[in-house]
């Protein structure tokens, strides 16, 4: 498999086969995982720079090691959106990263658009580690990923998503990507976090938990953020967690082997309880280790790499 | 002086004219219209095969001097007005300072009248400090040369406040031209709330927050016996309570721009910076609503919001980007291309929205070519076809989402009170 495009924004305008594509890779690069080394020569001599208007530990780790493990250079350029806001606007501070030298830019963004503004503005691979309410492309993809190991197919599965749908990258990228490979999946939210005319992705809305629960195979659950209270997008935390929390009871309510995902970071108590997130259904530690796997698959497939390479390459890595 | 243009299709909404004739000016006025016209002192412009019409009056305009000259000054805006065809601006009060105080109107009309291009009328700002909390000093305003009063930019949220202005306002007979936006439903708002804004992850603007604040604006001045102008309409929820309103006999007059009828909030799917503006681009089903609104005369004028931008405010992430596009240069030949030639407009309509009704709606004394009126004239060349080129403008600002749009019709020539300002789009 060979991807034959230079950038990755999001997965509304990806194919079923540049999705599968992409998991067969993650999962040749997860298998080197339970080598000794666990570095491969796959990138040597490109520089991969993670470029973080927003601040994130867990995505920018996780592309710091997929990048490291595939032997890149990466730099980490983070910028606080006050300091911009204040002095050198996004292009310019983008041209100055991009004259260092990089191969592959990796940018978190608050605002929707922005990888793609880059994309068209300068010569290196842009991949979308999450921008505004747009696409975290990168999430979509492990998410998927660990489905699949889990369940050995996507195709059919009855997937439901639960929260702040109207907020969420991660849940377009998400919808995106679990339409295109023929999942059936129900959005579950109060009607304030349901952006306007989302159906017409291919998706159903529910509003009741527990109806959309039953029969379930996945229940994703979404971060809140708590701020939302404040816009009077929900009436208080304890309604929310009473009605879109997912708990031991309502977790009952779906298929004995569903499994539960998050995207993390959890607010235990909340949008999870405790007792389903430390449950045996629960894979959202898997998630964050595949996310290793999908993303050195995406730097690699992106910088030109091809899948049946990646077993010559041995454990040799330095 | 005396100039006769000859042989033109003289089109006057006011006078139901539309025929070749000859017109003759003469000391800045319309002397004679007639066929065959001679006078030996007088030079003869042939406008054979063009439209000879009232001067263009653009009654929303932003120059944005005093305050923001980097974006436009007085002197590029009514160069940009001259060559889009258009003899008279009224601008806008969001200047900084605020549009609030003699001072500011009287160096407004001063610089225009320095430049001696287009018409300069300023409209002051309905509230102080744009604050919306307390009424401005409307009296002195009016005399020291306001043509209305405005809220654009920064719409008056209190109802109580609306009332009092619309109530003060009736002794002067000047309208207030409102901006309908209730904020508290835009709050970080940058397009229009629909589907685009769902796969763009924007937060929206619902078209709603518009159409609240139309029929709360009209139900004050309805109450109050005032005369309303509704701004910038972009929405059919809008349109239909303008209709509603205008069969009850309300004294409300309404206005839209090209923008809203040439475009969809489709055009926003790349983020381009150009396509953000208040109000945001809406959809297919709001612009045929606006056709229909504007063929039925719900909505009276077309006017181009003209809202010039320097490049380091469109070109950063939309969130952060301005709202508004420049307009004086593309509103004629769009206005032509989409609804004159599309056949939702004739001619004869398309110029009356544009000078006549615009003229009612600020009462000034133009917008016809009445024998002994003021000689603003525009000659349009209708059948010259060409690409908008945004490095073309005479505006200062090019932020324009129709560069490379291909439009038939032009202005051809611009007089101003006798004498030519633009002829084939040099300015004189």
């Amino acid at each position: 498999m060979e991807l034959k495009r230079k950038h990755l924004i999001g997965l509304e305008d990806s194919t079923p086969q540049e999705i599968e594509g992409i998991l067969n890779t993650a999962e040749a690069f997860k298998s080197i995982f339970n080598r000794k080394i666990k570095k491969v020569p796959a990138l040597r001599g490109r520089t991969v720079v993670n470029l973080f208007f927003e601040n994130s530990t867990r995505t920018r780790t996780s592309f710091e090691l997929a990048a490291k493990r595939l032997s890149a250079d990466v730099i980490n350029f983070s910028v606080s959106t006050s300091s911009v806001a204040k002095g050198e606007t996004l292009i310019d501070t983008a041209r100055t990263i991009e004259s260092l030298e990089s191969d592959m830019i990796v940018v978190r963004h608050s605002c929707s658009g922005v990888p793609l503004l880059l994309s068209k503005t300068l010569k290196s691979s842009i991949i979308n580690a999450g921008d505004g309410m747009h696409e975290h492309p990168t999430q979509g993809l492990l998410d998927l990923f660990t489905i699949r190991e889990k369940k050995k197919k996507i195709k059919g599965l009855k997937i439901v998503m639960v929260g702040d749908i109207a907020h969420s990258r991660v849940a377009r990228s998400n919808i995106y990507g679990m339409t295109k490979m023929g999942a059936d999946l129900t959005l579950v939210a109060p009607p304030t976090l349901i952006p306007k005319d989302i159906e017409k992705l291919g998706v159903k809305v529910e509003f009741d938990l527990r109806k959309a629960a039953k029969d379930a195979d996945v229940l994703y659950m979404l971060r809140i953020q708590l701020e939302r209270q404040k816009r009077n997008l929900f009436p208080s935390i304890r309604e929310f967690s009473l009605l879109y929390g997912m708990d031991e009871d309502k977790l009952k309510l779906a298929n004995k082997d569903a499994l539960v995902m998050h995207p993390g970071p959890m607010n235990r108590g909340v949008e999870i309880s405790s007792e389903v997130a430390d449950s045996p259904q629960s894979v959202i530690n898997e998630q964050v280790t595949n996310g290793i796997a999908v993303r050195m698959a995406v730097l690699y497939l992106l910088s030109g790499g091809e899948t049946n390479e990646i077993d010559s390459f041995g454990g040799q890595g330095n | 002086m005396k100039l006769i243009l000859s042989a033109g299709r003289v089109i006057d909404p006011a006078n139901k004219l539309n025929d070749i004739l000859d017109i003759l000016i003469e000391d800045g006025k319309i002397k004679k219209i007639g066929k065959g016209i001679k006078d030996k002192d007088a030079e003869v412009i042939s406008v054979k095969g063009k439209v000879v019409a009232p001067g263009l009056i653009d009654m929303h305009v932003h120059l944005r001097e005093p305050g923001f000259e980097y974006k436009e000054t007085i002197a590029t805006g009514v160069r940009a007005a001259v060559k889009g065809g258009f003899t008279s601006v009224a601008c806008m009060p969001n200047t900084e300072p605020v549009m609030d105080n003699t001072a500011v109107v009287e160096l407004v009309i001063s610089k225009g009248k320095k430049e001696n291009l287009a018409n300069v009328y300023p409209i002051a700002s309905v509230s102080k400090y744009a604050k919306g909390e307390e009424i401005s000093d409307i009296g002195m305003l009016i005399k020291s040369g306001a043509v209305a009063l405005s809220d654009d930019a920064a719409p008056v949220m209190n109802a109580e406040v609306m009332r009092r202005a619309f109530e003060y306002t009736k002794q002067f007979k000047v309208p207030i031209i409102t901006h309908c936006e209730d904020k508290n439903m835009t709050v970080d708002g940058v397009m229009n709330e629909s589907f685009i804004s769902t796969v763009l992850g924007l937060r929206g603007m619902a078209s709603v927050a518009e159409s609240i604040m139309v029929y709360r604006n009209i139900a004050l001045a309805n109450y109050i016996g005032a005369p309303v102008h509704i701004a910038h309409v972009s929405c059919k929820e809008s349109v239909d309570i303008i209709r509603w309103a205008k069969k009850q006999g309300i004294n409300v007059t309404a206005e839209t721009a090209p923008h809203y009828f040439c475009l969809t909030d489709e055009a926003v799917k790349n983020y381009e910076t150009n396509t953000k503006m208040n109000p945001p681009l809406r959809t297919a089903e709001d612009v045929a609503a606006l056709k229909a609104g504007l063929k039925d005369d719900t909505i009276d004028c077309i006017a181009s919001d003209h809202a010039p931008h320097g490049r380091t405010d469109k070109e950063l992430e939309f969130n952060y980007a301005a709202f508004g596009i420049v307009g004086l240069e593309t509103m004629l030949s769009l206005t032509l291309t989409e609804l004159v030639n599309k056949k939702v407009l004739t001619i004869d309509k398309a110029i009356e929205k544009l000078s006549l009704s615009p003229a009612k709606a600020l009462r000034l004394d133009r917008g016809t070519l009445t024998i002994g009126a003021v000689a603003d004239i525009t000659v349009i060349e209708t059948g010259k076809e060409y690409s908008i080129d945004v490095s073309k403008f005479e505006s200062k600002s090019k932020n324009s989402p129709f560069n490379g749009r291909d439009v038939k019709g032009e202005a051809f020539m611009t007089i101003v009170g006798g004498n030519i300002k633009m002829k084939e789009g040099k300015i004189l």
